[in-house]
């Protein structure tokens, strides 16, 4: 994973060529893949659903896969960013791109907050203190009624058009609409893998390696953790900021801690610690949902014992595995 | 200052009446010591002297719960252990502490990178160039370089100790504190090490931890025998092998 493309150098010749061309243009790969996806979904919405939870789980990832912290709270920072954002245009009659940077500080913001409070906690204790943060967090926004509209969901998220550089284009339109959310979970992805290969995310890792090695070599363990968390939480603002334009609401149901669970599940099914992977985990898990749920009410049942078929038989996860067997 | 036979000894560390309880148990008890720049001191003491203890009061790893350490003339005591490595006090763990699954190379060059680059999150760390050249030069100084692309976990015991000191020597330390650099070691591995030891102690000032007595009295300039948490002795190896209290504690443990 660190510095890929040195470490599998003497390996070269027993490696698949598709690895080392995945790993050098994974960010340019997404791109294309992105492009072509809604063609293939059966809808466009489930296409643009699967981007917006795969931007979700990449952010989630930051912290569960490359920190090694398992958070539990997640559910916090989507929804923040997705009421922030819902907020800013339903009150306050802000612009679109203004309420996505709204969402994207929401996260930034709720991340501090959680992340000073729990960054000390290892283990399950992190897992249950980010748990309990994000119920308050929940109850916060649930009883705020004249600001989200308590249980029914902040209504009335109506972007119609969007003015781009004097371009005004249509909204409405799901085809539009997804390659306009495509373009911002793009830009992410891009993000976020110049943060992985960036000194500090050697640092992550190096600190989810060995933290007591980490403090000895001079690193902060602590604030490195805090870091990546805020961080973490911005992709997640990102992404609930896209769910309440895509949705036109904000259900309450968003801060519930299902959410911060099927999270943790879309990680896992898709490889945690892995860039692709929560992409991966997020379409593998929406599709199945989209498939089951026509055929049967009792989807979960099925779609979970797919998952936990998948934690016992495949432990890396769907990219996981691959890339086990690609670097072989 | 001191003066010695009419030459100024320079005082790279100095502890004046540390102590450290752990609630109720004292494991170590006012200890004042001074060592010496550019020398090997050796702190050596029987199972639960306070060896390791003191150890970890010089490196940071915890705060004494009396007393002060000085570095180069500054108070140091209490300051968190991330910026003993920022002051140039590195250490070794008694138990190999490695990134496991990082290469043995990413191992040296994340090291390196605590002194240059912490928090920068948009440059690529491969244009760090000079980083990975200096990892190379270390790896080659603590015989690596053929390990260099594999998972620091897949080494043998003797050469994770190795990729250890190659770490600590990566923050540029002046002050290089080892923690039983041999503990687990072959005879053959012991060697290695020691020789790499006294070629280490020319460059910086070595404090070193160890048990077995034998293995330091040969490289030390001076030696600080602790015992029950005391400061039993301290002197040359030549004082310290004469002294009766050692003899009694330490030595003489082989004869009964």
């Amino acid at each position: 994973m660190t510095n890929a493309a040195q470490s599998i150098k003497p390996h070269r010749a027993t490696m698949g060529i598709w690895y080392e061309f995945a790993t050098r243009h994974r960010a340019s790969i997404v791109a294309v893949v992105i492009l072509i996806f809604p063609l293939v979904m059966p809808f466009t919405a489930l296409a643009v659903n699967i981007l917006i939870y795969g931007l979700y789980a990449l952010g989630f990832n930051l912290v569960f896969g490359y920190l090694g912290l398992l958070s539990f709270g997640h559910a916090a920072l989507f929804g923040t960013g997705a009421y922030l954002c819902g907020i800013a245009i339903v009150h306050l009659g802000w612009p679109w791109y203004a309420a996505i940077a709204a969402g994207i500080a929401g996260g930034l913001l709720m991340a501090l907050l959680i992340g000073v409070l729990a960054i000390r906690t290892r283990g399950i204790y992190f897992a249950m203190v980010t748990m309990a943060l994000s119920q308050c967090v929940y109850y916060l926004f649930y009883q705020a009624v004249d600001l989200t509209g308590g249980e029914n969901g902040l209504r009335g998220i109506n972007v119609r058009t969007i003015d781009l550089f004097g371009l005004r284009i249509d909204f409405i339109n799901p085809m539009i609409r997804y390659y306009v959310i495509a373009a911002f979970v793009i830009a992410a992805f891009f993000v976020m893998s110049r943060i992985l290969a960036s000194p500090f995310g050697a640092v992550i890792e190096a600190v989810r390696e060995n933290e007591m090695r980490a403090r000895a070599s001079g690193y902060d363990v602590t604030l490195t953790r805090l870091l990546t968390f805020i961080l973490s939480g911005g992709f997640c603002g990102l992404a609930g900021a896209l769910q309440a334009l895509h949705l036109s609401i904000v259900p309450i149901e968003i801060l519930h801690y299902e959410t911060s669970g099927l999270v943790v599940m879309i990680a896992l099914l898709g490889g945690m610690g892995t860039f692709f992977g929560p992409m991966i985990g997020a379409a593998v898990f929406l599709v199945l949902e989209n498939i089951v749920s026509v055929w049967t009410v009792h989807w979960q049942l099925i779609v979970g014992a797919i998952f936990i078929a998948c934690v016992l038989f495949f432990p890396a996860g769907i990219w996981g595995t691959l890339i086990a067997r690609g670097r072989r | 200052m001191t003066a010695v036979a009419g030459q100024t000894k320079e005082i790279i560390l100095r502890t004046r009446g540390v102590g450290k309880t752990f609630g109720k148990f004292v494991a170590l008890n006012n200890i004042s010591a001074e060592f010496s720049r550019g020398a090997i001191t050796s702190i050596i003491g029987p199972n639960g002297a306070g060896k390791s203890t003191y150890f970890n009061l010089l490196c940071g790893a915890f705060p004494p719960t009396r007393g002060s350490v000085e570095f180069e003339g500054r108070d140091v005591t209490g300051l968190p252990q991330h910026r003993f490595a920022h002051m140039g006090i590195a250490k070794s763990f008694q138990i190999t502490s490695v990134f496991p699954q990082l290469t043995t190379r990413e191992n040296i060059r994340v090291g390196l990178q605590a002194l240059v680059s912490r928090y920068d999150i948009w440059r690529p760390r491969a244009r760090l160039t000079e980083l990975v050249e200096r990892a190379d030069e270390l790896l080659a100084l603590v015989g690596l370089w053929d390990s260099r692309e594999r998972a620091a976990k897949t080494l043998a015991h003797g050469e994770q100790r190795a990729l250890e000191i190659g770490m600590a020597l990566a923050s540029q330390p002046r002050l290089l504190l080892l923690d039983e650099p041999t503990a687990g070691m072959s005879p053959e591995e012991t060697r290695t090490m020691m020789d790499l030891i006294v070629k280490l102690a020319k460059e910086r000032t070595v404090i070193l931890v160890e048990h077995k007595m034998k293995l330091v009295l040969g490289i030390s300039d001076r030696i600080l025998v602790l015992h029950h948490g005391e400061l039993l002795a301290e002197g040359t190896p030549q004082e310290v092998r004469q002294n009766e209290a050692v003899k009694r504690v330490y030595l003489g443990q082989r004869e009964h």
